[in-house]
């Protein structure tokens, strides 16, 4: 496997059953929050995941971290299959790759002062030294910008910007090389939220980590990604670098998302205006045959219904699930003519 | 940047200090609350009185000169009543005297008090030791242990408790005697605090489950699994630390409770017979004489009265002061 690659998802796949059929109840049906999703990571990049509520990114993350047993499929840290290890091999891989959660308020145990919470990986994987625990505690506040003196304090005591920064210490303290934070900031104010993403950037670039990034806020990854790959019900529908997928959207779905961004000027919206998506999400124990889009896409077909398309290179090079991917480019908040 | 006040004061040498304040975890601050509740502070006070007396009724006993078992024939009338008012209280017998025997009041509420709050404890550990056991091991693993003690929760509960005890009061007595527990008052209390255990264990561990199943879904506890978290480590110092609060408010409830229950027995005849000195024996006995000589009622009543009373006080400022929004949520 190339060392360029840090993590590597093989058609991960997650199904929850659920419903209920008979008198003792079993599950018929299925919630396919995660139906065969593949990406790479490369080293020291950021690859944002975007996608609405309730398409699986949260899932996935939790299934890439194999904090949920994936249903199928494989996730390969550094050349290294997670899904297959287990036991103190598995142990020892998690040292690797740690998570940032999403809602300050409940990742963080109320009953611990911000010194157990940040050392606890260490205490966990009995790396932990005690006279250098402090000092290592100390350490991570300091690099995330918190007074290290507060190493005492109560979580109740933080703002939730100070919060996700005790959380993102608490993921820094086994030294990790793959982060993969799930929409770190979507809990936080706009203005904290940035000074979040300018820390995470600086992080990355300092300590060379390569990072996933959960949003549904297409302009916060946009500052934050190297790669994209959009999310529908379970399914990435494009995938590629960042500048290309902002500017030259191949997916309808994609070109939708962009086109909600909203701008400062609305009268500066050019071309057709904001495309509105008809209809709701389709159900995921039920997904639309053949591509999951067509219930809400402007130009799906008959062929769209009968055969799914396959996420792969089109005719321009983007790699794009689409039987009639988008031709002309686009920038952010404008529609094109 | 920090959300607390440094402030900057001169220690006199003209060299400025600057003085942070601490933060407090949340036990300092729900310990802080409690103690502004004056009136839980009294009944703390209360119940400290009753279990030193308790502990101490000994020494308490022939310090006074009293006994509890000791009949004292003078100071009775010819009728076998006490040979005086309120009970013939006098210098040398405080609380006076139990008509029919002439024995000490005060010594045998001293006793008393022994009984009840050995009971109470005793059931109240056993019964919330049980109960969080279940409760955790049902709520974190869920699936067939979780229905499992469900079931048994709930058999527990359609029995009628009441009904069970008083019936096998014999026989369970007479079964505990034959192994060993020394015969009489020792094996009904020993029957008396084994069985409101078996009964008593079911509302702790509801309530631990439900707690259990709240917090597991909790991101610090996903958080700490995805460092490798083994159970031992996520029930231990994950969830425990956030259990104790809502079993503390149980613990302080039902203590009353089983108090209570173990006077009503005794009361009934079911659990301490005389000459043993229990609160509910000398409920039950006063009864006959109530007529005659109230007051023999109305000591140990107000005895018993006060002591729930004050437990129950306490119970609520302990809720209280862990839960002052008076939501639920803010239990954990």
């Amino acid at each position: 496997m190339s060392s360029e690659i840090a993590l590597q998802a093989v058609d991960l796949v997650k199904h929850f059953p659920t419903g209920s059929k008979g008198i003792l109840g079993r599950p018929d049906k299925n919630v396919r929050a995660v139906d065969g999703v593949s990406f790479t990571l490369r080293k020291g990049k950021t690859l944002g995941i975007v996608g609405e509520s309730g398409c699986g990114k949260s899932t996935l993350a939790r299934v890439v971290t194999r904090l949920i047993e994936p249903t199928s499929g494989n996730v390969l840290l550094d050349g290294v299959d997670i899904t297959k290890t287990s036991g103190k091999d598995l142990r020892r891989l998690r040292r690797q790759m740690q998570m940032i959660f999403q809602d300050p308020v409940s990742s963080l145990n109320p009953r611990h002062s911000v010194g157990q919470i940040i050392e606890m990986p260490l205490r966990v994987q009995g790396l932990l030294d005690e006279a250098d625990s402090i000092k290592r505690v100390k350490e991570l506040m300091q690099l995330v910008g918190l007074n290290p003196e507060h190493f005492n304090r109560y979580p109740h005591e933080f703002s939730g910007g100070q919060r996700q920064r005790i959380g993102i210490a608490r993921s820094l303290a086994l030294n990790p090389t793959v982060i993969i934070a799930d929409e770190p900031v979507s809990a936080l104010d706009v203005s904290v939220q940035a000074q979040i993403l300018n820390l995470l950037e600086r992080l990355q670039s300092d300590l060379g980590l390569s990072m996933i990034f959960i949003a549904h806020d297409l302009s916060v990854v946009r500052h934050i990604a190297d790669d994209v790959a959009v999310m529908y019900l379970g399914k990435i529908v494009e995938i590629g670098p960042a500048q290309d997928v902002y500017s030259r959207p191949a997916h309808p779905y994609t070109k939708a998302l962009l086109s909600a961004v909203p701008i400062h000027d609305p009268s500066e919206r050019g071309g057709t205006g904001r495309i509105r998506l008809v209809g709701d999400v389709p159900s995921p124990i039920d997904p639309p045959s053949g591509c999951r889009f067509r219930t809400r896409c402007w130009k799906a077909t008959d062929l769209c219904g009968a055969i799914e398309p396959p996420l792969q290179a089109d005719a321009s090079g983007r790699i794009v699930a689409c039987h009639f991917p988008e031709e002309t480019p686009v920038t952010i908040g404008k529609s094109p003519e | 940047m920090t959300s607390t006040i440094d402030s900057v004061r001169d220690d006199g040498t003209g060299v400025p200090v600057t003085a942070s304040i601490v933060g407090k975890s949340p036990r300092e601050l729900a310990w802080n609350r409690f103690r502004k509740d004056k009136f839980a502070l009294f009944a703390v006070g209360v119940i400290a009185f009753y279990i030193f007396v308790a502990l101490f009724a000994p020494i308490i006993c022939s310090a006074l000169g009293i006994s509890p078992t000791r009949l004292d024939g003078q100071a009775l009338n010819d009728y076998g009543l006490p040979d005086g008012p309120f009970g013939n209280i006098s210098t040398s017998h405080l609380l006076g005297v139990e008509p029919g025997t002439g024995r000490d009041i005060l010594a045998r509420l001293l006793y008393g008090a022994r009984v009840s709050l050995m009971v109470g404890f005793i059931a109240t550990f056993l019964t919330t030791t049980i109960g969080v056991v279940l409760g955790v091991v049902a709520g974190y693993k869920r699936g067939k242990i979780d229905a499992v003690i469900g079931r048994m929760t709930d058999l527990t509960l359609a029995f009628p408790s009441f009904l069970l005890i008083i019936a096998l009061t014999r026989p369970f007595t007479q079964r505990l005697e034959s192994i060993g527990v020394p015969e009489g008052n020792p094996a009904r209390l020993t029957y008396i605090v084994l069985v409101l255990s078996l009964f008593g264990w079911v509302y702790v561990a509801r309530v631990v489950r439900g707690q259990t199943l709240s917090l597991r879904e909790r991101e610090f506890v996903e958080a700490a699994r995805s460092c490798g978290a083994g159970n031992s480590h996520i029930i231990f110092k994950e969830l425990l630390p956030n259990l104790w609060a809502p079993v503390i408010v149980i613990v302080s409830l039902s203590l009353p409770g089983y108090v209570s229950t173990e006077a009503t027995l005794s009361f009934l005849g079911l659990g301490m017979i005389a000459p043993a000195a229990s609160w509910g024996v000398m409920l039950g006995d006063s009864v006959k004489y109530y007529r005659a000589d109230p007051t023999y009622l109305f000591i140990p009543g107000i005895a018993l009265i006060v002591l729930v009373l004050a437990f129950n006080i306490v119970g609520d400022a302990v809720r209280d002061a862990l839960d002052p929004k008076g939501d639920r949520q803010n239990l954990l």
